[in-house]
This record gives structure tokens, C-alpha cells and sequence, in this order.
């Protein structure tokens, strides 16, 4: 029963693109109204955008946007640990005691992040490779790191092994945003160009279909299918009847 | 830069380039005459591209210089260079057929606006036919689909009915293009890759449902374009309404290409390694292509339009290309695709007859027809040959396809198929018959709506449509353009698609 909820639920995105795809058919199906017709068909075609959207969808992909490499690097140690970090800390800093402080760090915190350190020494060392702007980067970063985890310790509590884990929280965390920043998963970009086409067209067609039902409601006087129908049907036999007179 | 290296993009960029300029000249003469002149240069690129191609083999064409699998790639073998040489020739003979036509039919105001869609349709056409690239074929096939449904609306001023036709078409095509884009999003979600050689082979070997229902939802999506039998509804009023000149136009081109696109799909991203496909052939397009041969024939006897009664024709006649194919052999494939060739040829003809009458009568009425050969002798032989053509009489390239469908059906084993093609035909030597009669035997009107001043129609209209008769007779007797370079195309197709049986 959970697995099959589960089937369900995980897949979402799907259930999505076909209750819009039968609501758009439906709805071409079933309204006589002619521009009713052309908004359902749109209801149909956005759906095949999104199913198309779902394809391109890779797990932990960003948007398909090429940032050069200083960039993230700037965004991953400067912006998202380097400033706030500071003067929260240093405000905290203030408030608390320095001792309780610097006791934990040295006990528990400072190891592991040392540990961090070394292993966002390897990342970088591995995938930048660069000269000194990134071994600058890389010092900032363990330090603003132990900063945080600082500044959360005293802001949780005074017990040591609360204080163990957090810290172990935030270096992890720093690891994992070096790393992240270093290997940037992308989404597949090919599906959404596709479907930028798609759209043009879709919205071409559209505006075809209204100009028609336009020029129908010059012509007809409505755009309700069933009295297009009936009236189509008065012409084809009027015609007949006609023939004999008027024309000789 | 090497003009033969360029020349696999030309027939698509010279209409797609040159059609706005149609639109920016003055209304009457010039756009027409433009229109002719660059249907003219595709011509001459499509043939050239014909002659390498069957000297030199496939051609294949980077767009922008990206390598195949990621950048679009253009093409060309003998099957679509085949259809490239017949799409581009009749807009090369109904282009200039058009002009007198055009000019009772549809408001002066909007005649450089007509040519200029004209252009574009083609343009479509041809994109569809020349492409590799699964995605493209959508792209090409919408081009050429809103350029058909402003054409087709454009027969408004005659007949209001036009708009109401080109509305349902609008409708109709669209749900089949949208069905085909999913079909191909279901493809790339199996393989990563549009391009259709890639395609084919990255299916291999790949049996499950997400690929069985793309073939399923790109099956149905073409058979909407291509007007496959019990999809066919948006097509008998569009072909009556439209303008005659579309009409003509489009009855000869625009199925054709669906047809081939389905051929190429079937053949060349699918393969006969796709468990589906047999069952697709035994209880899809066998059945259908039975159905389609003897029930819109048999609808087509019982019309008093003969637009319309041409048009339920031509559902008839694509049931004779889908039994070709689904017969899964490469003589069956050479059959479909010679009788796509050819029925091009007779429709188009006949179309262009109806729209000499038109012009004379100003009516496609059935009664319009009555002594028709004491009144415009020349458009009615023109009228007569080209049935004689449509129902497969012998010297005529009718009676080529009825006989490679007639070997194709025996060798395949599929010998009722073979009877059932006979007696369909008999079928068109009702509903042509009927119109022989008329117009060779009735006293024509003296009075009345349909009385017809005695006077045929004017040479930029005669000789077009004489020309086209002519290659109803001359391919009659002569296949080896035809018969040759179908059957050569035929064996490179199933060779691609992993021959043997289904």
C-alpha cells in the first residue's frame, strides 16, 4: 500500500502533464464554442511543454546557466560564508563568554574542522587548480566555517556534545558547498529549447485559429459549431434550390 | 564558398528567403510571377540534388557546421530526394497554373499575402521531406500546416464554408503535430538524441513501453497529417473549399510528405528490429489501408462536389500507399512510394482541371460538368486522361502503381490484398465514370446557372495542366525515373531499417 501511494506521489510531475492533457483534449471534444476549442488546445500543448520540461529534469540540477568559474568560486566562500558570518559572530562574540568559546573549539570543533579544511584543500587542489586567489578562498573558508559553528554553539546552548555536533553540521556543510560549487550539475537544456519552439509555434497556431474564428464571425455572425453547422447545412441545400432561378 | 557542397540546404533557404519579398510587392502580377520564378530555382536545386544523389549516394549536410548527433543534420538519400524532386516539380508547374485561377478566387488586396504563404507552404514541405532530425520534421511540418491553413481559408471569398474547413483543419493538425511531439519527446526520454540516424540506432534492441508508446503517438500524429482513413475528416472540406489552385497544390504534396515522413519513421528510426511494428503492420495499416481503399472510394461515388469527390479519392488513394507498406517488404515499399509519385502527378492534374472549370463555370458542382467536351474540349481530355490515370488504365503511370502494388501484394503473400486492390479500382471506374459520361454525353446547360460560355481555358492554365498530363502518360511508359530510383531507394531503406521479415 505505501509503495504504491509512493508510485503515485514520485511521480507527480506525470500526473500533472495527463490530467492537463485530457482536460485540453476535453475540452477541444466536447465546447462547440470555436475559441473555447483553441484555449483548450493550448491547455493540451502546455502540457506537452511541461511533460518535455520533466524530461530535461536532472536530480540536484540548477538551471542550465554557464557561470565562469570565478564566479562560483566568489559565491561559494565570499557571499555565502564570508560576510554575514562575521559581524553575526562578532556581535555574539560580545555577548558570551570567551572562555566557553575557545574551550570547545579547541576540544571538539577544531578538529574536525581541520579535517574539513584538508578536505577542501583536495577539492579545490583537484578541480581549480588555480594560483593564489584560491588559496586565499580556501583559508577564509574553514575559519568563517568554525565562525558559524561558533556562533551557533552559543546561541544553542553551553553543552559540549549539542556543540559537537553542530559544529560537525556546519563543516560538513561547508564540505558539501565546495564540492557542490566545484561540480555543477546542470539540467538537460536541449528539452527547454525544444519546447521554447514549441511554444512559438503553439502561439503562432493560436494566433491563426482566433484570426479564423474572427473571420468565421464576420462571415457567420457566430462561432458556436452547432449553428455553423446548421447554417452550412441551409447553404448546401439553399444552393440547390437557388440554382433553378436566379442566376439565368 | 563551394556551391555543390551548399546544395542540400538550398531547396529549403530559396523559398523560406525569397517568400517575403512576395509579400512586400504590389498586389496583381509581380508576386505571382515571383512566386513562379522561385518555384522554379527549387525546382532546378531539387533536380540537381536528384542527379547527385543518385550518382554519389547519401548526402549529408551539417547545418552551421555542428556535427550529426547534436546539430541538425539535413539528410538526403534516394526516397526523400524522390519526394524533394516530386514536391518542388509540381509547385513548379502549379505556380504559374496559378495566377488566372488565383485572381477570380481570392481578393485582389491579399494576392501578394497569397503568394508569399504559397512560398512558405513549401518551404515546409520540403524542410519535412530533407530534414534528419526527429524535432525538425515538427518545426517543418507546422510551417508548412499554418501556411496550408491561411491558403485554405483564403477560398472565403467563393465560399464561406472555406473558413469553417480550415478551422477543423487547424484543429486536426494541430492535436496530430502535438501527439507527434510527444511521440518524439517519449523517443528522447528513451535515448537522449533526435537525430534519426542516431535514433535508430540507440532503439535497438530497446523493447518497452516508453518506446512502444512513442511509435504509438508519432504513428497517430502523422496518420492526422497524412489523413490516414479514419483520420481523414478535416480532408474532404478543406480540399473543396480551398482555393482551386491550393486544392491542386496540396492534394498532390502535402499527404505525399506525410506519408513519407511515416515511411521514414517506420523505416529509418524505428527499424523491423521494433517488436511493435509487425503488429502495427497486421492490425494498423493493413486493416486501415483496406478500409480507407474501399469505403472512401465508395463515399467518393455518392458526392455532387467533384473537389470533394476528389478529395475522398485521395483517402481512398493513401490506403493504397499504407497496404504498400504494410506489407513490410521492400516491394511493397517501392509500390508506395512510386504510387505516391504517381498519384501526385494524376491528382494534380485533375485538381488543375476542376480549376479550369471553376474559372469558366464558377462552380466545382458535379452539374457543371454536364457536356463539359462541347464546351472546353481541351480541359475535359485533360480531365478524362488523368482519370483514366486514377483508375489504372494501361499506358498511364496509374496502372505502373496499381501493377508494383498488384506484384508487391502476390510476392508478399497477401493475395486478397492483391483482389481487393482490383476490385477498389472498379470502385474509381464508378466515380470517374460518372463524370465521363457527363461530360461526353449530357447536352450541355444553354441557360441556367451552369451554362458555360464555350471557351476553354487560357493558356497560362492549359499549358501547365497539359504538361502534368503528359507526365501522366510519359512515366506510364517510362519507369525507370519513377520504378528505378523507387525501387534503389526502396532496398536502401529496408537495408537501414535491418531487413528481413517484420
Amino acid at each position: 500500500m505505501e509503495s504504491w501511494t509512493e508510485f503515485v506521489i514520485a511521480r507527480y510531475n506525470y500526473w500533472i502533464v495527463i490530467v492537463l492533457m485530457m482536460i485540453g483534449l476535453y475540452t477541444v471534444f466536447a465546447r462547440g464554442n470555436l475559441v473555447k476549442k483553441i484555449v483548450g488546445l493550448n491547455i493540451f500543448q502546455t502540457s506537452v511543454f511541461i511533460f518535455y520540461i520533466t524530461i530535461g529534469k536532472v536530480a540536484g540540477g540548477t538551471a542550465p546557466i554557464y557561470i565562469g568559474d570565478e564566479l562560483y568560486h566568489g559565491d561559494g566562500h565570499g557571499d555565502g560564508h564570508g560576510d554575514e558570518p562575521h559581524g553575526a559572530a562578532a556581535d555574539h562574540g560580545a555577548d558570551a563568554g570567551a572562555s566557553l568559546h575557545a574551550k570547545i573549539e579547541n576540544d571538539l570543533g577544531a578538529n574536525d574542522l581541520k579535517a574539513a579544511a584538508n578536505d577542501l584543500t583536495l577539492d579545490e587542489g583537484v578541480i581549480a587548480g588555480e594560483g593564489g586567489h584560491d588559496a586565499a578562498s580556501l583559508h577564509t573558508a574553514p575559519d568563517d566555517a568554525a565562525k558559524i559553528a561558533n556562533e551557533q554553539l552559543i546561541d544553542a546552548g553551553k553543552s559540549a556534545s549539542q556543540g559537537f555536533d553542530i559544529a560537525a553540521d556546519a563543516a560538513h556543510g561547508a564540505v558539501e558547498a565546495a564540492a557542490y560549487h566545484s561540480e555543477v550539475i546542470y539540467t538537460n537544456p536541449l528539452p527547454h529549447v525544444l519546447i521554447l519552439t514549441a511554444i512559438v509555434v503553439g502561439v503562432a497556431g493560436t494566433a491563426v485559429g482566433l484570426a479564423l474564428a474572427v473571420r468565421i464571425r464576420e462571415a457567420y455572425g457566430t462561432i458556436e459549431e452547432d449553428e455553423l453547422e446548421a447554417m452550412d447545412n441551409v447553404a448546401e441545400f439553399g444552393a440547390a434550390a437557388e440554382a433553378t432561378g436566379t442566376r439565368g | 564558398m563551394n556551391f555543390a557542397a551548399q546544395l542540400p540546404v538550398l531547396p529549403v533557404i530559396i523559398p523560406l528567403v525569397l517568400a517575403p519579398f512576395a509579400m512586400l510587392m504590389p498586389n496583381g502580377r509581380a508576386p505571382h510571377a515571383w512566386a513562379t520564378f522561385v518555384s522554379w530555382l527549387t525546382f532546378a536545386a531539387c533536380a540537381f540534388l536528384l542527379a547527385a544523389v543518385n550518382d554519389a549516394g547519401v548526402i549529408s549536410y551539417q547545418l552551421g557546421d555542428w556535427a550529426p548527433p547534436l546539430g541538425i543534420e539535413y539528410r538526403v538519400d534516394l526516397a526523400n530526394a524522390l519526394v524533394l524532386f516530386l514536391v518542388s516539380g509540381i509547385a513548379a508547374v502549379v505556380f504559374p497554373f496559378a495566377y488566372a485561377s488565383v485572381r477570380l478566387e481570392i481578393d485582389e488586396r491579399q494576392s501578394s499575402f497569397f503568394y508569399c504563404a504559397l512560398l512558405i507552404c513549401l518551404t515546409g514541405l520540403l524542410g519535412v521531406t530533407i530534414t534528419g532530425d526527429a524535432f525538425n520534421v515538427f518545426v517543418f511540418l507546422e510551417i508548412s500546416s499554418l501556411s496550408a491553413y491561411a491558403l485554405i481559408a483564403m477560398g472565403a471569398r467563393r465560399d464561406r464554408r472555406a473558413l469553417t474547413a480550415a478551422f477543423n483543419y487547424l484543429i486536426m493538425g494541430t492535436i496530430g503535430a502535438t501527439f507527434f511531439v510527444i511521440g518524439v519527446g517519449l523517443l528522447y526520454q528513451a535515448t537522449g538524441t533526435l537525430n534519426m540516424a542516431d535514433l535508430h540506432d540507440r532503439l535497438l534492441g530497446q523493447s518497452n513501453r516508453v518506446v512502444d508508446a512513442g511509435f504509438a503517438f508519432i504513428v497517430v500524429g502523422i496518420g492526422l497529417k497524412l489523413a490516414m482513413f479514419p483520420m481523414h475528416l478535416w480532408l474532404p472540406g478543406a480540399y473543396t473549399y480551398a482555393p482551386s489552385a491550393v486544392s491542386a497544390f496540396l492534394a498532390a504534396t502535402a499527404t505525399k510528405v506525410a506519408v513519407y515522413v511515416l515511411i521514414r519513421f517506420i523505416d529509418t528510426v524505428f527499424g523491423f528490429q521494433f517488436e511493435f511494428l509487425g503488429a502495427a503492420f497486421t492490425w494498423v495499416f493493413l486493416p486501415l489501408g483496406l478500409a480507407g481503399m474501399f469505403i472512401a472510394s465508395l463515399v467518393a461515388v455518392f458526392q455532387d462536389d467533384i473537389k470533394r469527390m476528389l478529395a475522398y479519392s485521395s483517402v481512398g488513394q493513401i490506403g493504397y500507399m499504407l497496404l504498400g507498406i504494410s506489407f513490410g517488404t521492400v516491394e511493397g515499399l517501392s509500390a508506395s512510394l512510386v504510387h505516391m509519385f504517381n498519384h501526385a502527378l494524376m491528382k494534380g492534374a485533375l485538381f488543375m482541371a476542376v480549376a479550369c472549370v471553376v474559372l469558366r463555370a464558377g462552380s466545382h458542382s458535379i452539374q457543371a460538368f454536364a457536356g463539359l467536351s462541347k464546351r472546353m474540349p481541351y480541359t475535359t481530355w485533360a480531365f478524362i486522361i488523368s482519370g483514366l490515370s486514377l483508375v489504372g488504365v494501361p499506358l498511364t503511370v496509374g496502372f505502373v502503381s496499381k501493377w508494383y502494388l498488384l506484384q508487391a501484394s502476390f510476392a508478399a503473400g497477401f493475395w486478397y490484398a492483391g483482389f481487393l486492390i482490383v476490385a477498389s479500382s472498379l470502385i474509381a471506374v464508378l466515380y470517374i465514370g460518372r463524370i465521363v459520361e457527363l461530360m461526353l454525353l449530357r447536352e450541355p446547360a444553354e441557360e441556367g446557372p451552369y451554362a458555360i460560355p464555350a471557351k476553354d481555358a487560357p493558356l497560362s492554365m492549359l499549358i501547365p495542366m497539359w504538361f502534368l498530363v503528359a507526365m501522366n502518360v510519359y512515366f506510364g511508359l517510362n519507369t525507370e525515373l519513377t520504378g528505378g530510383i523507387a525501387n534503389r531507394a526502396a532496398e536502401a531503406l529496408m537495408v537501414m531499417a535491418g531487413a528481413g521479415a517484420p
